[in-house]
């Protein structure tokens, strides 16, 4: 899977917690729970979300580490 | 014969538009099946019934707007034959004393009168009524509204009616976020545990010794509860926000809460709330801490006596003893009903939230 459709895969998972989200809006760069309104339960469903859709334990220390969309994409890309 | 009345699900509705019916006569009910779905200003609920029998005749249609209490549907109960029942009550809409003028207004607009407030002698509907509640119903309400007006009437009706006093309390969470850490660190992704989970769990427990802060106000008198039934603050993401309960929350291993937590989350914001889970908390926590506040000032929902607000769990300076440290913290705020508990009573309940927030692994 290259970098374009993990970002699909990814936008796809967010879009099933915060149906209003504008794709085009979105900032890549930027933590996404600024700009996205998404408490502790929608981010830990999107997590598990992004998990079942790469099959994949993200352990929750990486957590930090996935705070912008670019982040995510590169954290999943290595390990799919 | 029984009758199925239309049930208050929350202190801020006075209506409700049937959608539809889950059953249809003949079917046969136990306590706790659902029979219908209400949709109230603030979400699509699932309403409960509560006695065993045969639905024998459904006297609402869908599509109509009714009043809190109005005989929606008549049941035999167990063993009861259709033809020993008492002559068939109307639905109240046709009880109620209406005027012919207004009656007739009602059809031309196609105003449900069950929905409309009479003013008249006697509380007659007069044509008046029937003006003024058209366009008053929630189909032709626009729904962010009209939930907005809700929640502003049921919490005017709290500020005006309940003498509220305010408590806060610094409580390090240290432990509690050290103890979730490891724990989460040997859980499957789908298995963890959010720290709103533990917070709830720590009041259910906490409250187990304030029944003056768990209870609710029935026909004037405070009703304290023997189960902690926990309202959960959830903010939907149109606007708005329902409180649902999590039943007997202090009973719940923090597993079984924290699925009961995600559950009722996914629901409320997909408007498939139940009428028990609306109608039956005892106390509501709400959490705030996701958006960053330090603090929350909660106001007390009516019927019930005390809510608890949670800011963010975050680092701040923490002193033990002389020696001043960074540690996590949160500040726990306890808005309670004077005319049930004082100020004491309170101080107690924080502090022994704070100890239960110290033992994380008895949670």
């Amino acid at each position: 899977m290259n970098a374009a459709e993990i970002r699909g895969q990814v936008l796809a998972a967010l879009k099933r917690i915060a149906p209003e989200l504008e794709e085009g809006e979105l900032e890549p760069a930027r933590p996404l729970r600024d700009q996205v309104d998404l408490d502790s339960m929608d981010w830990l469903n999107f997590l598990v979300a992004l998990g079942e859709r790469f099959e994949l334990e993200i352990p929750e220390a990486d957590y930090a580490k996935l705070g912008t969309l670019d982040e995510l994409v590169a954290y999943l890309a290595a390990r799919c | 014969m029984i009758e199925f009345r239309l049930p208050s699900l929350g202190a801020d509705m006075d209506e409700g538009k049937l959608l539809e019916w889950k059953v249809k006569p003949g079917d046969q009910v136990k306590r706790g099946d659902i029979v219908a779905v209400v949709d109230t200003s603030k979400a699509a609920v699932e309403v409960e019934i509560w006695q065993e029998g045969t639905v024998h005749e459904l006297l609402a249609a869908p599509g109509g707007t009714f009043r809190v209490g109005a005989v929606l549907a008549r049941l035999l109960a167990p063993g009861e034959k259709p033809g020993a029942a008492p002559a068939a009550p109307a639905v109240p809409a046709e009880r109620r004393k209406v005027s012919p003028a207004a009656r007739k207004r009602a059809e031309e607009l196609g105003v449900s009168l069950e929905a409309v407030p009479g003013t008249g002698p006697g509380g007659a509907v007069t044509v008046e009524d029937v003006e003024k509640a058209r366009g008053r119903g929630p189909e032709e309400k626009d729904k962010a509204a009209g939930m907005r007006k809700a929640i502003a009437a049921a919490m005017s009706r709290s500020k005006r009616e309940v003498p509220h006093y305010y408590l806060s309390e610094t409580i390090p969470m240290r432990r509690a976020s050290e103890w979730l850490t490891r724990e989460n660190a040997r859980r499957p992704m789908a298995s963890r545990l959010l720290m709103a989970a533990l917070q709830l769990k720590a009041v259910a427990l906490a409250l187990g010794d304030f029944p003056d802060l768990n209870g609710t106000w029935r026909e004037g008198v405070y009703r304290p509860s023997s189960a902690v039934h926990l309202g959960v603050a959830i903010s939907l993401r149109g606007g708005g926000l329902v409180a649902p309960a999590i039943h007997d929350a202090g009973r719940l291993a923090l597993d079984e809460l924290m699925k009961r937590l995600a559950d009722l989350v996914q629901r409320a914001r997909a408007g498939s709330l139940r009428s028990s889970e609306m109608s039956d908390p005892t106390i509501t926590v709400s959490n705030l801490g996701d958006t960053g506040v330090e603090a929350t000032f909660p106001v007390i929902y009516p019927p019930q006596a005390a809510i608890v607000g949670f800011g963010r769990v975050a680092p701040r300076p923490w002193a033990e003893g002389e020696t001043l440290r960074v540690a996590p913290t949160v500040v726990a705020s306890l808005a309670a009903d004077h005319r049930a508990s004082d100020g004491h009573r309170g101080a107690l309940f924080l502090a022994a939230l704070a100890r239960r927030l110290q033992e994380p692994e008895t949670l």
